[in-house]
């Protein structure tokens, strides 16, 4: 790398750009966000008593744009704004009449759960398929290879349907709606794994062979290691490495693939409440959501980098 | 595996690599199977363009008799809640769900390639700033900007393409960043400027063609992720109105009734599948092609 001496000489400058980067990529998200959410159609003053539908009275309106600081110019709204994210006062959610963070708060677990073990079952899902395509076994190669694109091509919601269908309606060994009960867990889980793990089993795949077609491999044959040892000891770290590198990407598509499925499954949810909060322009909320899922892909590319540069150790000299 | 080991396999991978054995068995079957492939997608297309040819009836044509009937031979895909054929609907699905994923993806591109260019030949300052950008437009999972522009926009086939589109454009903005650079740095742009040529003509001449192959194989991939995720959408009622004959729609449709009429979900849903693995083989093969070896999938 080039840039190794540089690093050498002084190690924190790389963390320090990219931090900095981090944080502008953040105020750059949460003036999008901001700026989107100016556009939305309709009064937020009626909205944030209950709607169209509210017959709110010019006075109520009134006192709603006070409260809110809806009378505000808009410089001085987005201010206020950044202002009060810094101090992690996301303002208050226009439907639940409550803070945004009270409202998020319970909701963060069950979607991280759900994502987590998505994640977890599609590496185990990916590397395993990855495994066998890369075997010496050209049919299972072969299929392997099929199942990949088709995974990853599968719409995530129409699996869990299709789940539905089989396991839930006729068979009836999974619950159709997500409980709470790690039986409920299945079906979303496995929808939202089974299409992220298509995509990571092909990156992964082609680093492995990539990594089987070059010298070390080749040295570390001479040295008594078995075709299988090979893949294990050697290929498969090489394999982990896009797989890493995608941990941001993944977090994305999890949390995309989240709002969808815990509609599917109705389960409780950072997903399902934004895709509500939209629907009754719940500003706050929406805000709050949209940052907190940046906020997680910067975090989570971050620390991937971090990760690669440990396992990943091409780099070093 | 074998206990003992023995030097032919990082041979046999070199080989592999060539004609790649793991994916694709010989030339011949390759050839074979690029024709299917490509059988595959002329079909689809005749249905995105030419529905009546493969499905002469009306799509909207409601008899409320034949409501939820099974899969039978009159309707190979059973009914709807109205009695519509959904073999119809399915086939006349394919125009409008085939543009909404073609549209987004033009729409991606094109933003993408603004972005890319500009961040990829720019200056300095320029790079940076527009690097910026990308990251922070990237940091907005797919979906969550989708439905940041639809309650913008409302609901509709035309919220769904700018919010597909536009979600899809850090993605590629950063691979043509990236290939950008990576020509500018090679050889030929290198003696290029070495013979005075003005810096338009040697971006148009010489950065552009060896930059914009990779991003038409990426685009093709991303085609069926573009179907893939309006159906999202539309699966949750924010793209094509009702009665259309939209898969996204069609799904959104069946959503109530999946416990009872299994075949209103599975078929437009393989139809999306069927979309995006001929769009993934197509893909790869013009990627592959581009990196000047021979691969199948």
């Amino acid at each position: 790398m080039a840039t190794a001496t540089v690093h050498r000489r002084r190690p924190w400058r790389p963390v320090l750009i990219r931090l900095g980067g981090a944080l502008v990529a953040l105020w750059l998200v949460a003036t999008v966000a901001f700026g989107v959410l100016q556009l939305l159609p309709g009064d937020p003053a009626e909205a944030a008593l209950g709607g169209p539908g509210s017959q709110a009275s010019a006075e109520a309106l009134q006192a709603a744009r006070e409260q809110y600081g809806l009378d505000r110019a808009l410089p001085v709204q987005y201010l206020a704004y950044l202002g009060r994210v810094l101090t992690g006062d996301l303002g208050t959610s226009y439907s639940h009449r409550a803070p945004v963070t009270e409202v998020m708060a319970p909701l963060i677990g069950p979607t991280l759960t759900l994502a987590v073990l998505a994640l977890l079952c599609a590496w185990l899902l990916a590397l395993g398929t990855a495994m066998v395509a890369t075997g010496t076994s050209r049919l299972a190669a072969r299929v392997a290879s099929a199942v990949e694109i088709v995974a990853s091509v599968l719409p995530g919601f129409w699996l869990a349907s299709v789940l539905i269908i089989v396991f839930a309606t006729h068979l009836g060994w999974f619950p159709p709606v997500s409980d709470a009960t790690p039986r409920g867990l299945v079906l979303p889980v496995l929808s939202l794994a089974v299409p992220l793990a298509g995509y990571l089993s092909q990156t992964m795949r082609e680093a492995m062979l990539t990594a089987l077609d070059s010298p070390f491999a080749l040295a570390a044959r001479t040295r008594g290691e078995t075709r299988g040892g090979l893949r294990v000891r050697h290929a498969l770290r090489h394999g982990l490495v896009p797989g890493i590198n995608l941990s941001g990407w993944s977090f994305g598509y999890l949390i995309s693939g989240a709002v969808v499925i815990e509609t599917v499954f109705a389960r409780p949810g950072l997903g399902r409440s934004l895709v509500s909060a939209v629907t009754s322009r719940d500003v706050p909320l929406v805000l709050g959501v949209t940052l907190f899922a940046a906020l997680g892909y910067v975090l989570v590319t971050m620390a991937a980098d971090a990760l690669t540069a440990a396992v990943d150790t091409r780099g070093a000299s | 595996m074998s206990a003992v080991p023995s030097l032919d396999a990082p041979d046999r991978r070199a080989r592999r690599r060539r004609t790649p054995g793991s994916q694709a068995p010989g030339p011949l079957a390759s050839q074979i199977g690029l024709w299917v492939l490509l059988a595959c997608a002329a079909v689809l297309a005749l249905a995105g363009l030419f529905p009546g040819l493969l499905a002469p009836g009306d799509p909207l044509a409601v008899d409320p008799a034949q409501a939820f009937q099974a899969p039978g031979w009159s309707h190979p895909f059973g009914t709807d809640e109205s009695g519509r054929n959904v073999f119809t609907r399915v086939v006349h699905g394919a125009g409008p769900s085939l543009f909404i994923g073609v549209a987004a993806t033009v729409l991606g591109v094109g933003l993408g390639a603004v972005l890319g260019l500009l961040t990829g030949l720019g200056r300095r300052w320029l790079d940076a700033a527009g690097s910026r950008l990308i990251d922070a437009m990237l940091a907005f999972p797919t979906l969550l900007l989708a439905l940041l522009l639809i309650a913008v926009r409302g609901p509709g086939v035309a919220g769904v393409v700018v919010a597909v589109g536009l979600s899809s454009a850090p993605g590629y903005a950063r691979l043509l960043r990236a290939e950008v650079r990576r020509v500018s740095r090679s050889g030929h742009v290198e003696a290029a400027r070495m013979l005075g040529h003005s810096p338009l003509r040697i971006v148009v001449r010489h950065v552009l063609p060896g930059a914009l192959g990779p991003l038409l194989a990426v685009a093709t991939l991303g085609l069926g992720q573009a179907i893939v995720w309006s159906s999202a959408l539309g699966y949750l009622g924010l793209g094509a109105p009702p009665p259309a004959p939209e898969w996204g729609a069609m799904l959104n449709a069946g959503r109530t009734y999946v416990t009872s009429a299994w075949w209103m979900t599975v078929f437009p849903g393989l139809a999306i599948v069927a979309v995006g693995v001929v769009a993934t083989l197509l893909g790869r093969r013009l990627s592959a092609h581009l990196a000047g070896r021979s691969a199948g999938g």
